[in-house]
């Protein structure tokens, strides 16, 4: 069984997904902040492909992009960042990010050198369904879930289609909106949550985008099995002098109340 | 149909919805009505009357004598300098504008690069009485004030996009993360042939006017509807999509595109997207796109802001694949020299977009009896700065 579909079966809620951009702040952070994140009581870890054009992403991840560029990130690189990363970490990677590098790199080479190295998930935000379904048998034999995006606007017809098509969770954006951390959640956002839990999903789903503390992060995990924090956490590596003490404080300060 | 779009939104191996699930709602809306609306007769009346009476459509097929004389051929220029605001880029505003409205949108939200485009937008939003924001990069706002002042007269916010190099392309992502932001009473009117189907043909179907009328006019002129070539300058590619569209399917029409070269093809300071361009996915769409092995976007480089786009419409990227046009490229010296040439010969100072497309007379092996359309796609007021700092005339 996947690392994922194993981690879903043993938890049902409170499990906290934490985003960050490979390759920054500094070019070979990518292995150290997965450790401390493992150590420090994340459940998944999802690692950033950065890309020049990042459209979908608030300030705070555009500005990561263009750093972790300007450091000289590339797609090979992360990879084998990962197989470093694998020699001490246990639980879940899944890689996100645009498609155009991904394409770049070749579709199939990208997938099973990712699934070699011990990535467990992709989530590829610009890819369409339909191109998907021309690769679903390579990364179903390769073990690799592949996580679809719903969003407020989703039609159920249309969610019911993603559900379908993802494996190991369907990634639910909180808010019409590109990424960033907001503070709360509206009525109109709590009811989409509802919607989404009421609808019997094949898979489970984590709530991303807009998740920032504690209160959100409980409050999504009411409705979904967790949550995905990102923006939240790539501000803290900014200022962290001491990615040991403070990603583990991060960690527990989402997790429980202070 | 060898040169339109499938049903999924693809020219051969170009094209689609590439976009993230955020967008699907808004592009899928667009998508299911645009071909009904266009379609309907009370649209078609009312945006061929604003082409009529309001851009100032049809615009002239210029014979031009004395350039003519120059290149042995006889060369008409499609006088689309002569629009309303100085471009080709208010047919499709005007298009777009009608669609938004009949789908109930309220608020209108653009990218620019020169400023053309946001020129453009910001007068159909005045003309409708709809709210407009205009993204344009910090550096081509600096470049182009004029046009920001423009746009501003007209009543539009004018918001500068300060990510990335600054220009065209984080114009578009600015304005592509605002609708996201804005889901749903918000119309985006994107200013070229790019972006997710079903902008492309979209905005193709609403520039064919161009060539509608160049077919009419040479009828009239020549007793053939047809010419040997038709020649325009490819940024996006939506005026050159204009010229071509109703001779595609007619083989023997020689169409040509024009690529900004910038300092040189292999300067590294170039536009030119077929020459140096790989198929890739940027803003929407899977096409030709100027990007490092790494699937990085390169910055391009012109000195017409309007050329200066790392990728081209999905359905050039489909033109140049099947050859069905052969594209050609024009340094900034080049394009510079061609448009004090056209002033000297014919009086007319083109853009210096369009001045592209006049450089390329010199790469075609034309007849004294071929008949040559050059898509003569903007005016030059809005490039005077540019003029003045070249100098050399
Ligand atoms: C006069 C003129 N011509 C051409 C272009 C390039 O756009 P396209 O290739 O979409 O026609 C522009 C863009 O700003 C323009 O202003």
């Amino acid at each position: 069984m996947s690392r994922l579909k194993q981690l879903f079966q043993d938890k049902k809620n409170n499990i906290l997904s934490v985003f960050y951009t490979a390759g920054f702040p500094k070019l070979n952070d990518t292995v150290e902040i997965a450790r401390h994140l493992q150590s420090g009581g994340a459940d998944i870890i999802e690692i950033g492909i950065p890309f020049s054009d990042p459209v979908a992403d608030g300030p705070t991840i555009q500005a990561s992009n263009k750093v972790a560029l300007d450091n000289g990130m590339t797609v090979k690189l992360l990879l084998e960042q990962v197989k470093e990363i694998r020699k001490d970490v246990n639980i879940p990677i899944v890689l996100m990010g645009y498609l155009n590098p991904v394409l770049q790199y070749g579709f199939e080479k990208f997938c099973k050198e990712a699934a070699a190295n011990g990535v467990d998930g992709l989530i590829l935000p610009d890819m369409p369904l339909d191109e998907f379904n021309e690769h679903k048998d390579l990364t179903s034999s390769l073990g690799l879930d592949v996580i679809f995006l719903v969003s407020p606007t989703t039609s159920a017809e249309r969610i019911n289609m993603i559900d379908g098509l993802s494996s190991g969770f369907v990634y639910a954006v909180s808010s019409s909106s590109t990424t960033g951390a907001k503070k709360g959640f509206t009525a109109d956002q709590e009811q989409y949550f509802q919607k989404l839990k009421s609808a019997n999903l094949k898979n489970p789903f984590l709530i991303g985008f807009g998740i920032s503390d504690h209160a959100t992060f409980s409050k999504a995990s009411e409705y979904g099995s967790g949550a995905i924090v990102g923006s939240a956490f790539i501000n803290l590596l900014q200022e962290s002098s001491n990615f040991g003490k403070d990603i583990s404080q991060f960690v527990e300060s989402l997790k429980s109340k202070s | 149909m060898k040169y339109t779009v499938n049903e999924k939104g693809f020219y051969g191996k170009f094209g689609g919805a590439y976009i993230p699930e955020m967008l699907y709602p808004n592009v899928e809306e667009l998508r299911q009505n645009y071909t009904s609306i266009i379609n309907e007769p009370s649209f078609q009346t009312e945006f061929a009357k604003l082409l009529k009476d309001y851009v100032g459509r049809p615009t002239p097929l210029y014979f031009a004598q004395r350039l003519s004389e120059a290149y042995k051929a006889k060369i008409y220029l499609k006088r689309e300098d002569l629009c309303h605001t100085g471009a080709h880029k208010i047919n499709n505003t005007i298009g777009q504008i009608l669609l938004a409205r009949r789908m109930g949108k309220k608020k209108i939200i653009a990218e620019t690069g020169a400023g053309q485009h946001g020129v453009a937008t910001a007068t159909v939003c005045a003309l409708m009485g709809m709210d407009c924001t205009v993204y344009m990069g910090q550096l081509d706002m600096d470049r182009q004030r004029p046009n920001v002042e423009r746009m501003r007269i007209l009543g539009a916010q004018v918001v500068p996009a300060r990510s990335g190099n600054m220009t065209l392309k984080d114009a578009t992502n600015e304005a592509m993360r605002h609708w996201i932001n804005n889901p749903s009473d918000t119309h985006y009117i994107i200013g070229s042939v790019v972006g997710p189907h079903p902008y492309p043909d979209m905005v193709t179907r609403f520039q064919s006017v161009i060539s509608e009328e160049i077919k009419a006019q040479l009828q009239e002129a020549e007793g053939n509807p047809f010419p040997d070539y038709v020649v325009a300058c490819v940024g996006g590619g939506s005026n050159a999509a204009g010229a071509y569209y109703h001779f595609l399917e007619d083989e023997h029409v020689n169409l040509v595109g024009v690529e900004a070269a910038g300092k040189g093809v292999d300067s590294g300071e170039s536009a030119a997207t077929t020459a140096l361009g790989k198929t890739g996915v940027l803003h929407g769409s899977k096409t030709l796109l100027m990007q490092t092995e790494d699937g990085q976007v390169i910055e391009p480089y012109s000195i017409s802001a309007g050329l200066d786009y790392p990728g081209i419409g999905p359905l050039h990227a489909h033109l140049f694949d099947t050859q069905r046009v052969q594209f050609v490229s024009a340094t900034d010296d080049d394009a510079m020299q061609a448009g004090i040439e056209l002033s000297r010969t014919e009086g007319i100072i083109p853009a210096i977009e369009s001045a592209h497309a006049v450089a390329a007379l010199k790469q075609l092996a034309v007849d004294p009896d071929d008949v040559v359309v050059i898509n003569l796609s903007g005016r030059g007021d809005k490039d005077l700065e540019t003029y003045i700092r070249w100098g050399k005339y």
